[in-house]
């Protein structure tokens, strides 16, 4: 039986035979051995094919689905019954819920189920109340009125609504927007949609340590300039901009301030008049909160005006319709107000854990670099370069932590993250960093193991290695002129 | 502080940390042991008797809490 299925990602359509062992591509007969799953598992064709096991493809001259793939060299597996999960050290990414959050959501989840938009019962009118609770307690943590914060369905959905909407409101007379290399890839995205449709761009260098140069900035804001985007706490290597005297510098020029501050809010204490931002994005699981909810803090005196993304019944002063997910708005509202009640706390243990962590880590180490300032930064996210050791393989040794190098919207790739290139780390450098996030729930004993881990498996690498090696021996690597075969 | 709301408030630091020691998750139990004996700790020298009065009613409501959210920790483990 013939049957045509789409085999890989690069969409051409193949036959195949079920059941024998032999496919047909575009005319071509290819016997067992010329067929390899490239993508195992993943596509339908794939399941129908499962019965003939070893099938090679070589794909001469159409190189494009090797490329295209992105190699894993950590394969994901489903766990075994006795292998214990890795300890989590990677709080950048996502956060576990408190349990006081979830406590808080769970009544709006099972009983007080109604849509807050419902004005004529009880069900709608409990569940408003509710939703405006969880708006004010968000507004306190960042010093905001509670009518500024509208809900949205994480940071990266207010990041497009802030970018987007402000520099589509003002095109008539402003088409100029500025932000800096550093930024989360929705940010860029978004600019370069904007850039697509007739906007300019400025993508302002960050220096060495990861922080924007401020007369740089001043430099490039030009009369058209209508919106300035700069994040507050960087994901990958912890930096922390100088908010308030960005925030000085567009008061001064007329020029919108946009801060994603998915990172910050609920770990620095954050003042939305004292930084003069004049909108904000607002991540709910980086603060311990429910994944798929966020906010968008939009100003209101001086009024910054938004053409809004997501149309429809006007929920949200017009700027994002759609029902607000009460037990979410809800769990971001608790996860605010716990933030502000343990923010002392939880920055005192953070800096003591990643204290810890790096003073283990360097004073056993050689050649450990830290990516970023090392005064300007939160110390939970700790991106750290360890030369002669290839990343992705101290990631594998490591596998009973869980870490990441690089971001997460990053990590598939091969190429080195794009943060620590615009920091002007080396090629070899980036490919070795790794980042380790310290969160309210790290133990000691987790930073401990982490650190012990990492010392021996770094030291392992580094026997292997023969770059190692030579620098023992004293080579200076950039000397070396490396022939070509 | 009297003797009742002594032992009141020993009783209920107890309790807190019989029922912390059920959470599943070693992060999460972790952590509700360290709290709950660092917030003790922090406020062992207040004297006001209607702030200890208010604390006392808060950590009975996080006793609550903590009771409440052991079940689906452990049944989703």
């Amino acid at each position: 039986m013939k049957q045509r299925v789409k085999l890989f990602q690069t969409g051409e359509h193949w036959c195949c035979v079920r059941g024998q062992r032999a496919v047909v591509i575009g005319g071509q007969r290819f016997s067992a051995r010329d067929i390899q799953m490239l993508s195992p598992g993943r596509t339908l064709s794939s399941r129908l094919l499962r019965p003939i096991s070893r099938l090679h493809l070589r794909l001469g001259s159409d190189g494009r689905a090797a490329s295209s793939l992105p190699k894993e060299l950590i394969k994901r597996h489903e766990l075994e019954i006795d292998e214990l999960r890795p300890l989590y050290m990677d709080f950048q990414a996502t956060t576990p819920m408190d349990p006081r959050v979830l406590d808080a959501m769970l009544p709006y989840q099972v009983n007080y189920y109604g849509n807050p938009h419902s004005k004529t019962h009880a069900f709608g009118w409990e569940s408003e109340s509710a939703m405006e609770t969880a708006r004010r307690q968000v507004a306190d943590l960042i010093g905001a009125d509670p009518r500024e914060i509208i809900f949205t369905s994480g940071a990266t959905e207010s990041n497009n609504m802030a970018i987007k909407g402000v520099a589509r409101f003002y095109k008539t007379k402003k088409r100029h927007v500025i932000t800096t290399q550093t930024e989360h890839k929705c940010v860029l995205d978004s600019c370069r949609i904007l850039a697509s449709e007739g906007f300019s761009i400025t993508y302002l260098p960050v220096q060495a340590n990861g922080i924007v140069d401020l007369e740089l900035l001043e430099a490039s804001i030009r009369p058209d300039t209508s919106l300035l985007s700069v994040m507050t706490i960087n994901n990958e290597i912890g930096v922390k901009q100088p908010m308030k005297e960005i925030g000085q510098i567009c008061r001064s020029k007329g020029v919108f301030l946009h801060t994603d501050a998915a990172q910050a809010v609920g770990k620095i204490p954050i003042n939305v008049t004292d930084m003069k931002v004049d909108l904000m994005s607002i991540s709910g699981h980086k603060i311990y909160g429910p994944k798929g909810v966020g906010a968008l803090y939009v100003r209101r005196r001086p009024r910054v005006r938004l053409e809004p993304l997501q149309s429809g019944g006007g929920q949200e002063r017009g700027l994002r319709s759609g029902t607000v997910p009460t037990p979410l708005a809800v769990g971001l509202g608790a996860a605010c107000s716990i933030a502000q009640q343990e923010m002392e706390y939880d920055h005192q243990r953070v800096s003591m854990l990643a204290n810890r962590l790096v003073q283990k880590i360097t004073s056993e180490l050689p050649d450990v670099i830290m990516n970023g300032d090392a005064e300007q930064r939160y110390a939970g996210c700790v991106n750290l370069s360890f030369a002669y050791v290839e990343g992705e393989s101290l990631l594998m040794a490591l596998k009973d932590v869980a870490l990441s190098s690089g971001s997460a919207c990053t990590s598939a790739s091969l190429e080195p993250s794009y943060v620590l290139r615009a920091i002007g780390t080396d090629e070899d450098l980036a490919h070795s960093s790794i980042r380790f996030g310290i969160g309210r729930f790290t133990t000691e004993a987790e930073v401990d193991y982490t650190a012990e881990k990492c010392i021996t498996q770094v030291s392992r690498l580094r026997e292997m290695s023969p770059l190692w090696e030579m620098v023992q021996e004293g080579i200076d690597l950039k000397s070396i002129k490396w022939t070509q075969h | 502080m009297a003797a009742a709301v002594r032992s009141q408030v020993i009783s209920l630091y107890r309790m807190m940390l019989t029922e912390s020691k059920k959470f599943p998750s070693y992060n999460y139990r972790t952590y509700a042991l360290r709290r709950v004996r660092d917030a003790f700790r922090a406020n062992g020298a207040l004297e006001d008797p209607r702030a200890v009065e208010r604390l006392v009613v808060e950590g009975q409501q996080t006793l609550a809490l903590i009771k409440r959210q052991v079940i689906p920790a452990v049944v989703s483990d």
